[in-house]
């Protein structure tokens, strides 16, 4: 039986062996792979790329203080980016669950309508869910647009849940049971970053503060922004460093947001700021790479 | 020489619910008058006809040329323009003309150019771009296969690099992924490889399979399934009877809109088990069984902690909380909105407990449940009303308030339920019309008109005495005249003319509506009913004709016979009494249009004769208004 670190492990040879950089996980806080720049800008322009990487990602209304077996505060998920998109990735992507000991013949496997739509990021696509004996176990997307900018390559979205395809290949019921590597549990690796960021996200995350430090993050980020025109050498301007502040603000509306701390007539608001800011980055960095092609 | 044509436009997985749209629309396909016959599955659309021609028939084509007045070089110059020589051009009254043939084509050729267009043109709720950008095309999934054969040649064409062939795919795991096939053997190649073409014959396996394991069959969820396989087999699951602790509409929620299973009943209610399809041929290993249940445990794990999470706090508890719940951007919260319904449900004289279930009825917005599974508002409501001691009068009334969801919903079963309801729905279409949000063709984003719909049918059914006027003015009381005339017509069948010539008269309430016209509805078929109606209409028109409006009639002035017994006869029948005997006036009616002329030499007689009429118009009239029966004598118009 494979551990968590196996299946991770066969899945990232998987995709390494069909033209995929293994990336490793962003170091600013996300709430989905998608967010990583690899995917939300690289998808951008017409570039061709591919690139595979996990991606713990933090969604602080979903935390249960560790107690609920399926939810959690803080996911990994496998993504996949296939830029274009190749004739035959349904059959590339069915064969990474074959590669991970799924046998098909044995299970049932549905495509299932899900549109993916964050408007956070002025970004969707159109794809399904997959569903594998019920159980949903991967996201996949046909990119469309991307801060608000049409896809000149419709890039191949894939995500995996990886606690629950190692869940269900491990058979046990909750995610916390199950092997990460040899004797080790998840819950041994994961469980007191659940209970803990729990209590923080709901109960003492100072609301004020967070309320101010968007306010700084987004002023930064306008701030960079708004230099870029004028900025004479474009291939220094630091439009990533843009981007993380525009995850920043992000992370700290989900924070705010689990806080219960955005109201209802607030909300609209804000998530309009972060878009715009995710609009405006987007718009600049696929300048950049105009600029650097020509 | 008859040929057969298939065309299969080889898909990645088409929504279940876009699918026969789009049938319908590839089913109107032009191809030379043989019709179409469609089919589909997730992954093909697919077009079969018999009888095509082989060559459209050559045809002839008049041009008109130039006058002959004009003289022979306009006459040459034209038939140069035309390609042909000026001996071909011939005389047609004052101007040249040419006779040109145009040959009949190859039907292979007109296919091979239709075709594209025909696929890309069909219309879906929303399309993507998959290849060469926004310059590629458009459809609904990508395109990744096209067979399209004339008999048994290909008919050539092209779609986002994809060219045709004669080559389709089978069963995604299940199946080849190459296979040859001709028209005569593709559908059971299709088969062989384990695909179900027809949509009937998958539906048909569903049922089957599914009613002998006891699968309690949906018609809805049945059709899903029927769309999202290829090749559906059921199979029968299990669970752990302590979860039929839970309400059986979370259990029922979860198994057929989470996970698109089917429930089982055994005599008393729900049974611990479940119906799942899949979407392959067996299950031999039990590892499918297996992994659903194990789905299915987690997700009834998930609401029984959301179920003993909310309990934590009362509902009555959380009417505040409903503050932070939008109703609608400018219309404030769920807070106010419950302030309005409750002060809604008393002016419409609504006892206490409709006031304390209107009071609570948003409340379950707040909880996990219903954050969870939002089809279930409304029922959560009523559920956690009852588990925390409400009346059954007011856990009812929350339970039932959504109703009625569509035609075929039932109103609220109480009358607190149906007052409650009519509130929420009144509330929503006054506060929505207010700030300008009406629907606009096909644009009704609040779903106005299914509330609308849901106001009308609850006046009605529950027979409720609030007259249209007190309800709503101005547009939005057009609005639900439209859906009165709508539901009249579509929901109970009454002919439009009737309903019709009874809301012409007025509207109080509806219950009267519905009276009227169940009456006007009784009468309509008995052999004097429209000839009277005609006779009525022709009364109208007369009036109008001599511009009459009203006058004073004087019985002295009627002439004996015809006009003296018409009087007689109607003057001796009750005002709006049944229109059965109303309909017995109709030989004096004929015959007094027989015998007697209204417009008279004598303006008095005139006069009066009009005032006789009028009066007996408007003496039946407060039914319905006749004139807008209609009648053969219309029909032949």
């Amino acid at each position: 039986m494979d551990t968590f670190q196996d299946t991770v492990f066969k899945l990232k040879r998987y995709w390494a062996d069909r033209g995929a950089i293994i990336q490793e996980p962003y170091d600013v806080e996300v709430g989905a792979g998608t967010m990583c720049p690899e995917t939300f800008l690289r998808v951008l322009g017409p570039k061709p790329y591919r690139v595979a990487y996990v991606q713990p990602s933090r969604r602080p209304a979903d935390g249960r203080y560790g107690e609920n077996p399926n939810r959690l505060y803080k996911h990994q998920q496998l993504q996949v980016i296939l830029k274009p998109t190749p004739d035959d990735v349904i059959d590339q992507y069915l064969g990474s669950l074959k590669a991970i000991g799924i046998d098909l013949s044995k299970h049932d496997i549905k495509f299932e309508e899900d549109n993916w739509e964050a408007p956070t990021l002025g970004a969707w696509g159109v794809g399904w869910q997959v569903m594998l004996d019920g159980l949903e176990i991967t996201q996949f997307t046909y990119f469309q647009q991307c801060g608000g900018l049409d896809l000149d390559l419709v890039p191949a979205e894939i995500t995996y849940g990886l606690e629950r395809i190692s869940a269900f290949l491990q058979g046990v019921d909750s995610v916390y049971d199950m092997e990460w590597a040899p004797g080790v549990k998840y819950s041994e690796v994961r469980l007191s970053d659940e209970v803990q960021f729990s209590v923080y996200n709901f109960e003492m995350a100072n609301v004020d503060r967070l309320w101010r430090l968007l306010a700084e993050h987004e002023a930064e980020c306008k701030e960079l922004l708004a230099g870029y025109d004028k900025y004479p050498e474009k291939r220094r301007y630091p439009v990533l460093a843009t981007y993380e502040q525009v995850l920043k603000c992000s992370h700290l509306f989900n924070l705010l947001d689990a806080r219960g701390a955005i109201s209802v007539t607030e909300r609209v608001g804000v998530i309009k700021r972060v878009r715009d800011l995710a609009v405006g980055t987007a718009k600049i960095w696929a300048d950049q790479q105009q600029q650097e092609a020509a | 020489m008859s040929l057969d044509f298939l065309l299969e436009i080889g898909t990645e997985e088409i929504p279940h619910w876009m699918i026969p749209g789009a049938l319908a629309q590839l089913a109107k396909m032009d191809l030379l008058g043989a019709t179409p016959s469609v089919d589909a599955t997730p992954r093909r659309l697919v077009v079969r006809a018999q009888g095509l021609p082989e060559r459209t028939p050559d045809s002839e084509q008049v041009v008109k040329g130039p006058p002959i007045t004009a003289g022979d070089k306009a006459a040459e110059g034209f038939a140069k323009k035309q390609g042909a020589d000026a001996s071909a051009l011939r005389k047609a009254g004052n101007y040249y003309e040419l006779v040109k043939k145009v040959s009949g084509r190859a039907v292979q050729d007109i296919l091979a150019e239709s075709l594209p267009a025909a696929i890309l043109g069909i219309q879906w709720p929303k399309t993507m771009f998959w290849t060469g950008g926004k310059n590629g095309p458009r459809f609904i999934r990508p395109i990744r296969w096209i067979v399209a054969l004339l008999r048994d040649q290909v008919i050539p064409i092209e779609i986002g690099g994809v060219r045709s062939g004669n080559i389709t795919r089978g069963h995604r795991i299940l199946g080849a992924s190459s296979i040859p096939v001709t028209i005569a053997n593709y559908e059971s190649e299709l088969r062989k490889n384990f695909v179900i073409l027809a949509a009937h014959e998958r539906r048909h396996k569903i049922e089957k399979e599914g009613a002998a394991l006891g699968a309690k069959l949906d018609g809805d969820l049945v059709e899903t399934l029927t769309y999202i396989t290829e090749f559906p087999t059921a199979i029968k699951g299990d669970f752990d009877p302590a979860y039929l602790e839970l309400p059986a509409e979370v259990l029922t929620t979860v198994m057929r809109h989470h996970q698109k299973y089917f429930s089982v009943e055994d005599g008393v209610g729900l049974a611990p088990n479940f119906v799942a399809v899949m979407n392959t041929a067996g299950d031999p290993e039990g590892l499918v069984k297996h992994g659903n249940e194990r789905v299915l445990k987690a997700r009834f794990n998930d609401a029984r902690f959301f179920w003993n999470v909310d309990q934590a706090r009362k509902l009555a508890d959380r009417v505040d909380d409903l503050a932070k719940v939008t109703f609608q951007a400018k219309l404030g919260s769920y807070r106010e909105k419950t302030d309005r319904v409750v002060a809604l449900v008393k002016e419409l004289g609504g006892g206490a407990d409709a006031q304390r279930a209107a009071l609570l009825a948003k409340c379950d917005l707040t909880t996990e449940m219903v954050k969870e599974f939002t089809d279930l508002q409304g029922v959560v409501g009523g559920l956690y009303a009852k588990a925390q001691g409400e009346p059954e009068a007011v856990y009812r009334a929350i339970y039932e308030h959504y109703q009625p969801l569509s035609m075929e919903d039932s109103i609220p079963s109480t009358r607190e339920g149906q007052i409650v309801a009519l509130a929420d729905k009144l509330d929503t279409l006054r506060s929505c019309f207010g700030i300008g949000l009406v629907p606009t063709g096909s644009k009704d984003p609040f779903a106005l008109r299914r509330a609308a719909q849901g106001a009308v049918k609850i006046l009605v059914e529950a027979g409720l005495d609030y007259k249209l006027d007190s309800l709503a003015q101005g547009e939005l009381y057009a609005f639900l005249l439209e859906r009165v005339q709508h539901y009249l017509r579509e929901v109970r069948g009454f002919e439009y003319d009737e309903v019709n010539a009874v809301l012409k008269v007025g509207v109080s309430t509806l219950k009267d509506v519905e009276e009227r016209l169940q009456h006007v509805s009784r009468v309509r078929p008995t052999p004097n009913f429209e000839p009277l109606a005609a006779s009525f209409k022709r009364i109208n028109n007369i009036l109008k004709q001599a511009n009459f409006t009203q006058g004073v009639m004087h019985a002295e002035l009627l002439e004996d016979g015809p006009e003296k017994e018409l009087y007689e006869a109607y003057t001796k029948l009750p005002a709006n009494g049944p229109l059965e005997d109303v309909a017995e006036l109709r030989p004096l009616v004929d015959r007094f249009f027989d015998k007697i002329m209204v417009n008279a030499p004598d303006p008095k007689i005139r006069e009066n004769r009009l005032s006789m009429l009028s009066d007996m118009l408007g003496k039946f009239s407060s039914i319905a208004d006749f004139s807008e029966i209609v009648t053969s004598g219309d029909q032949k118009l």
